[in-house]
């Protein structure tokens, strides 16, 4: 009996990544490759869209060759991509017409405040369950209609195409120019509730409809591939985070995964319906099976978490490398009623303050850098118990656990304090590999390799867990020391500040 | 500086010449450098050698630093970066073979658990990360003393406790065995520790070839033994993962 196999292509921000997993979710073979980031002024960041499809076929065939495996023996491949990234590229020759502009490149600053001011945040935050803001797609299509060359009257005419990296893919593989739904709702283009492109967002950001893709389930057969992976099924695509979610099987409403990296991303399943945030999170698609009903998440990003670990490292010298936070944090038995919010550049969810800036409060003769490095530590888990209240508020759910992953899942002392103030336990399963494993979940489901869900909850194993131990009153206090500390960052940002 | 030894401070001055990038020199350039006469840098050299904090190439007769003072020095890891390091590959040992995997390190001659990985079964069971094992009962402490063979003496000497029939309380029979284990390359226990429990281990090393940690895999002996053998392909898991963690310590650090 011949084993089948799914492919996951996990096309990300640094870099891009083939995985093949077996029936039981296993990790097969691996091929990575990383790009290279184009940087034309300060806050402009490209990709080369060219180097991204040469890099995706090249760790396709190296992930094939490791385990010797042919196209014959893969059921179906699903993509997972690095999202709100945005291509245009020409219909005629399939040649890309600009660098992709990445989610982090803030060259729309302008345009996103200008946006606001004219139609208000409510007006795309309504429909499309963003408030406007220099990440998603929809401001960088309208910034490459505004300066590239010709590109606007080619586009009326249908000569030119938009997509983000799914979209790209998924062309170059198939020939058909689709999305899907998950990366659709990260443009600020689509209805949340039609699901569909929506004229009066479209209207206001002045982009023409003949340049949009279709947008489709996240898991269904779009297309067989052609190429190294000729004859397989492209049978699925999903944003990064909505990818982690699947992979992580948070499947039903009050499920919660976040990932623990230079950010974090905090994902929680709403179920059938989209819960608009008062509390300034972003609703968003989760996922989309086929014809089922979709599902809606609501996220929250955590700026400055691992990111700070490694300013920690490197700005103040303390340690060596980020591990060494631990073993420091661990020379003392607490934070010495020490608090550091990092906000850089600002507080975002759910706070939004760009007036803030960071503090490190509490500070008295007796702090040591032990006492620091366990307040930069705490610190992410104090801003995850803020995202997750945020959350709890908006959707009238409660959560019984906190699923993680990510590079900082290593650090045990943060994964029990962050079990210790949310006062759940946190659970981080076997397979790391979360983002590549719910997109070859989704194309699995897709093509019936896995007859339903409850197949992929019989694949996920707990590979270590932290339980809440902390005295309620003592969590209590620390929080409200921790709100205390974040009140003494705002205002700090004058006018007449030179940036 | 009245008081201090002189002899100590020329041997420390020779070793603080070595140490500069793979620096092999001779009597003559030492003696140079440090402006002593001949006899007295051999005499010094000599003693030095004895004790392994240098070494002598056999071939062009130079000196360098020797194995002992860079054991002391850096075998060293840090537990945290060494679970973070590693995290990926133990769990995919964890995956494959269906155990639960632990990382340890040498701990005042006990085994420091740094990292545990649930069996991925599901069942109730709690992370054990900062206890420590007795070194002569378990896979993982048979390959750290393989490796830093003094402490198994050190042990001897303190008396070591009998868990279970199995347990290996001789010194003799453990430096045997222990030889076993450097040769072989891995380590196994059975049921020295608890009779329901054996496990398998092998050597996870730095880029120098020093051997930091040991990981292995825990379960029981129906499951982990074949004819009271370990079981090949367990073993073939457990020593590749060790390999990945080791290849992957050989890299630059974040
Ligand atoms: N043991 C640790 N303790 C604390 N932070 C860590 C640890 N290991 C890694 N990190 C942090 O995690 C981040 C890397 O995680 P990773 O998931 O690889 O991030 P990303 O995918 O965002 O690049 C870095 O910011 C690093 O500082």
């Amino acid at each position: 009996m011949s084993e089948r196999y799914v492919a996951a292509i996990d096309q990300g921000t640094a870099s891009s990544r083939c995985l093949v997993f077996d029936r039981a979710g296993r990790i097969v073979s691996v091929g990575q490759k990383e790009h290279h980031h184009i940087y034309p002024r300060p806050g402009w960041v490209e990709h080369d869209p060219e180097e991204i499809w040469r890099n995706v076929e090249q760790v396709v065939a190296h992930a094939l060759a490791e385990a010797r495996l042919e196209p014959a023996d893969l059921v179906a491949v699903g993509i997972a991509n690095q999202r709100e990234t945005t291509l245009v590229w020409d219909r005629e020759t399939g040649r890309a017409l600009h660098n992709a502009i990445t989610w982090q490149d803030t060259r729309t600053d302008h345009l996103v405040r200008e946006l606001a001011q004219r139609f208000g945040d409510d007006h795309f935050r309504e429909r499309s369950g963003l408030p406007p803001a220099t990440y998603f797609s929809g401001p960088k299509l309208r910034w490459l209609l505004d300066n590239v060359p010709g590109l606007r009257a080619r586009a009326g005419r249908g000569e030119v195409l938009f997509g983000t990296v799914d979209s790209w893919l998924i062309w170059r593989l198939t020939g058909r120019h689709l999305t899907d739904v998950t990366n659709a709702s990260r443009t600020m283009m689509m209805n949340l509730d039609t699901l569909d492109w929506d004229d009066e967002l479209l209207a206001a950001l002045d982009v023409p409809r003949a340049m949009l893709p279709e947008i489709r389930p996240s898991a269904e057969t779009y297309g067989a591939a052609a190429g190294r992976l000729a004859g397989v099924p492209v049978a699925a695509a999903l944003g990064d985070q909505q990818a982690a979610l699947l992979g992580q099987t948070c499947l039903a409403a009050g499920e919660a995964k976040c990932t623990y990296g230079t950010g974090s991303f905090l994902l929680l399943h709403t179920g059938e319906r989209p819960v608009r945030s008062s509390g300034g999170l972003l609703t968003t698609v989760c996922c989309r099976v086929g014809a089922e009903a979709p599902t809606y998440a609501l996220e929250g990003s955590i700026a400055v978490t691992g990111s700070l670990v490694q300013w920690f490292r490197d700005n103040l010298g303390l340690i060596g490398s980020a591990p060494e936070i631990e073993t420091l944090a661990r020379t003392v038995q607490d934070s010495g009623g020490c608090y550091f919010v990092p906000a850089f550049s600002g507080l975002f969810a759910p706070h939004w303050r760009s007036d803030a800036r960071g503090v490190i409060a509490g500070l008295t003769g007796y702090i040591t850098k032990g006492h620091l490095a366990r307040a930069v530590l705490e610190a992410t888990a104090w801003q995850t118990r803020e995202v997750v209240e945020a959350m709890i508020a908006d959707a009238g759910v409660s959560l019984s656990a906190l699923r993680v992953d990510g590079g900082m899942t290593a650090n045990n002392l943060l994964m029990q304090f962050i079990a210790d103030v949310l006062d759940v336990p946190v659970v981080r399963p076997i397979v790391a590999e979360t983002v590549s494993l719910g997109a070859a979940y989704a194309a699995g489901l897709a093509v019936g390799f896995w007859p339903d869900a409850d197949a992929l909850r019989a694949n996920w194993h707990v590979a270590a867990q932290w339980r809440p131990d902390m005295d309620p009153a003592r969590r209590e206090r620390g929080y409200r020391k921790w709100r205390k500390a974040v009140a003494r960052t705002l205002d700090w940002v004058d006018e007449d500040d030179e940036e | 500086m009245p008081g201090n030894i002189q002899s100590i401070e020329r041997a420390a001055a020779i070793l603080r010449l070595l140490s500069g990038r793979n620096r092999r020199l001779g009597v003559v350039d030492i003696s140079g450098e440090l402006g002593l006469p001949k006899g007295t840098v051999h005499g010094l050299l000599r003693t030095l050698q004895h004790v392994g904090f240098v070494e002598q190439d056999p071939e062009t007769g130079k000196y360098r630093l020797g194995a002992a003072l860079l054991h002391m020095g850096s075998s060293y890891l840090d537990g945290n970066e060494l679970r973070t390091r590693a995290l990926n590959w133990s769990d995919s040992l964890a995956a494959r073979t269906q155990e639960a995997v632990r990382i340890g390190t040498l701990h005042d001659g006990q085994v420091l658990i740094v990292h545990h990985v649930f069996r991925p079964d599901d069942s109730y069971q709690t992370l054990d990360v900062g206890s420590l094992l007795p070194a002569h009962a378990t896979a993982l402490g048979k390959v750290l003393l393989a490796h830093h063979p003094y402490v198994a003496a050190e042990l001897a000497r303190k008396g070591m406790v009998s868990y279970t029939d199995q347990t290996i309380c001789d010194l003799e029979r453990l430096e045997r065995e222990l030889e076993h284990v450097r040769e072989r390359g891995w380590a196994a226990e059975y049921g020295e520790l608890s009779p329901s429990q054996v496990s398998l281990a092998a050597p996870i090393m730095d880029r120098r070839g020093l051997t930091v940690g040991a990981m292995a895999i825990f379960g029981p002996p129906e499951r982990l033994l074949a004819a009271r053998a370990p079981r090949g392909e367990l073993l073939t898991h457990v020593r590749e993962a060790a390999q990945s963690v080791s290849r992957e310590l050989g890299a630059i650090p974040w």
